[in-house]
């Protein structure tokens, strides 16, 4: 690891360990009674440590291992989109094919920097193949509901996902070597948005901004969380190939888009009937839950640096 | 001597494929003896639900599993007779004279846990199949052990009949609370109210 990556895990890790000491104070005060905002918050920040020390290591590892980590990531993000969406008997081939093909096939692309291929392969390849695997079966309930599922589910958990790692195939001049930074950049602040949405709704929240959709969401976290992480991020401009006042623009946008990512995969979940994608992670609900704000915002900032940048 | 690491291995390659998730819902994971009931809808019900159990309760817990499927090959045999020591039963009844029960009866008099798939065969579709009666049975004859209905979820998607890939869906299993045969309760009756029990468990996994 370079300065600027050791620097900037030490700075995560003195964060962390203030969220900790917040935790431990705030359990300390309500003297042992069981308080569940306290818990979970507990709960999420010790699974933060987790996170935060996954992608430490896959950091320490290399390219390689940032890949393998977000093919892993994609993996449990299909299944629990995949899990809540009920499919049917003939769907098995198209399933089969979305963990089994092109799941593997998106990340290889990205190991053998084919850009070309990794850019249409699902949209275009695996939204024919598909509808025709799922029609073998001779099904035709829900036909178009049922191809649009398992589409929908791979366009998410695996397109969308994978531009982060996709991050370290972009030749940007007089920043090389450093592109593991980039992914640091836009996993922070994505991830910093939530948590100050999370903080500043829990704290200043009065008015939902999506009742029905998303209804934690209030639009004193949205305003406050959207406003402090895109201060995050321009205060970030030095492990950047962005100017300061770019940095700043940049963050605003992979958080709005954020943002409206976890509404969109709230809506989702509500007309599914659940609060939660899954229960992997600790006081965050599943994968899907903790990524969904990255799921929107990854193909954008992937875009918006290959043309500015590159 | 390999049977335990046969039993580990195979127990948790399906837990790691279907994340299996253990829900006590209405009771809890103790080691009292019990007749665990199931929905049925591929091979792999019995082995998840053995997977879920903590590994205490699974020494004391055998599956109740068809002889005609389980003895045709000698990988089969090995499997569920010395792997997972389950009670096999003759579903097709060649010889009329016998108590299809008795081997179940057997074991639960040995003081082993059962777990049985009260539908008799695999249900390819959504829902339960009719009871048959062989819980009815067993309640009557053997009433000291606890009844209780477990819901498995999803795995009818993970190992579709027929199929030999599996999906890595995921799977959860939830324990109900424990069901008693009342003194004059009716075999119809206690079917029904059986099938009742475990099917309002299928709501319940999200």
């Amino acid at each position: 690891m370079d300065r600027q990556t050791l620097m900037l895990f030490g700075a995560i890790g003195a964060f962390l360990l203030l969220a900790s000491a917040i935790g431990f104070v705030l359990k300390r005060r309500s003297h042992g009674s069981p308080n569940p905002v306290i818990d979970n918050l507990n709960a999420r920040i010790n699974a933060w440590w987790v996170m935060v020390l996954v992608i430490g290591i896959a950091f320490l590892l290399g390219t390689t291992a940032v890949i393998v980590l977000f093919y892993t990531v994609s993996f449990y993000a299909l299944r629990e989109f995949m899990t809540l969406t009920p499919t049917r008997r003939s769907d098995y081939p198209a399933l089969v094919a979305a963990f089994y093909l092109a799941l593997p096939l998106q990340y290889l692309l990205i190991y053998y920097d084919w850009y070309g291929l990794f850019s249409i392969f699902i949209p275009v390849y695996v939204f024919l193949l598909l509808p025709i695997l799922a029609s073998l079966g001779g099904d035709s309930t829900h036909f178009l509901e049922r191809a649009s599922k398992v589409q929908w589910g791979l366009m998410i958990a695996v397109f969308c996902v994978s531009h982060v790692p996709a991050l370290l195939t972009l030749d940007i001049a007089g920043y090389e070597g450093r592109n593991l930074l980039l992914i640091a950049y836009l996993v922070i602040v994505v991830q910093m948005s939530d948590v100050l949405q999370y903080v500043c709704g829990k704290l200043f929240g009065k008015r939902k901004i999506a009742p029905n959709l998303s209804p934690s969401k209030t639009v004193e976290g949205f305003v406050g969380g959207i406003l402090l992480a895109s201060l995050i991020g321009c205060a970030l401009w030095w492990i950047t190939p962005f100017t300061a006042w770019q940095s700043l623009l940049i963050a605003l946008l992979i958080n709005l888009l954020g943002f409206a990512g976890g509404i969109v995969m709230s809506a989702i979940k509500r007309d599914r009937g659940v609060k939660d994608w899954g229960h992997m992670i600790e006081g965050h609900g599943g994968m899907l839950d903790r990524l969904d704000s990255v799921c929107f915002a990854a193909p954008i900032f992937f875009h918006l640096v290959r043309y500015g940048w590159t | 001597m390999l049977e335990p690491v046969v039993a580990t291995l195979i127990t948790s390659a399906a837990r790691i494929l279907t994340g299996a998730r253990s829900l006590w819902l209405g009771c809890a994971p103790e080691p009292v003896q019990r007749i665990y009931f199931a929905n049925h809808s591929s091979h792999g019900d019995f082995v998840l639900l053995w997977a879920s159990l903590p590994p205490t309760l699974r020494t004391i817990t055998r599956p109740v599993a068809g002889s005609d499927y389980w003895l045709k090959s000698p990988l089969r045999r090995y499997i569920i007779n010395q792997v997972f020591n389950g009670v096999l039963v003759d579903r097709e009844r060649k010889e009329p004279a016998d108590n299809p029960l008795q081997p179940m009866l057997d074991a639960l008099e040995n003081g082993d846990s059962l777990i049985i798939f009260p539908e008799g065969t695999r249900n390819p579709d959504e829902g339960l199949l009719p009871f048959k009666s062989g819980l009815y049975h067993l309640a009557r004859q053997y009433p000291q052990a606890q009844l209780i209905p477990v819901w498995i979820a999803n795995l009818n998607r993970v190992m579709p009949k027929g199929r030999v890939l599996p999906l890595p869906l995921l799977c959860t299993i939830s324990f109900g609370a424990a069901l008693t045969l009342d003194e004059d309760e009716s075999k119809t009756h206690f079917l029904e109210r059986s099938r009742e029990a475990l099917l309002s468990l299928a709501g319940e996994h999200a």
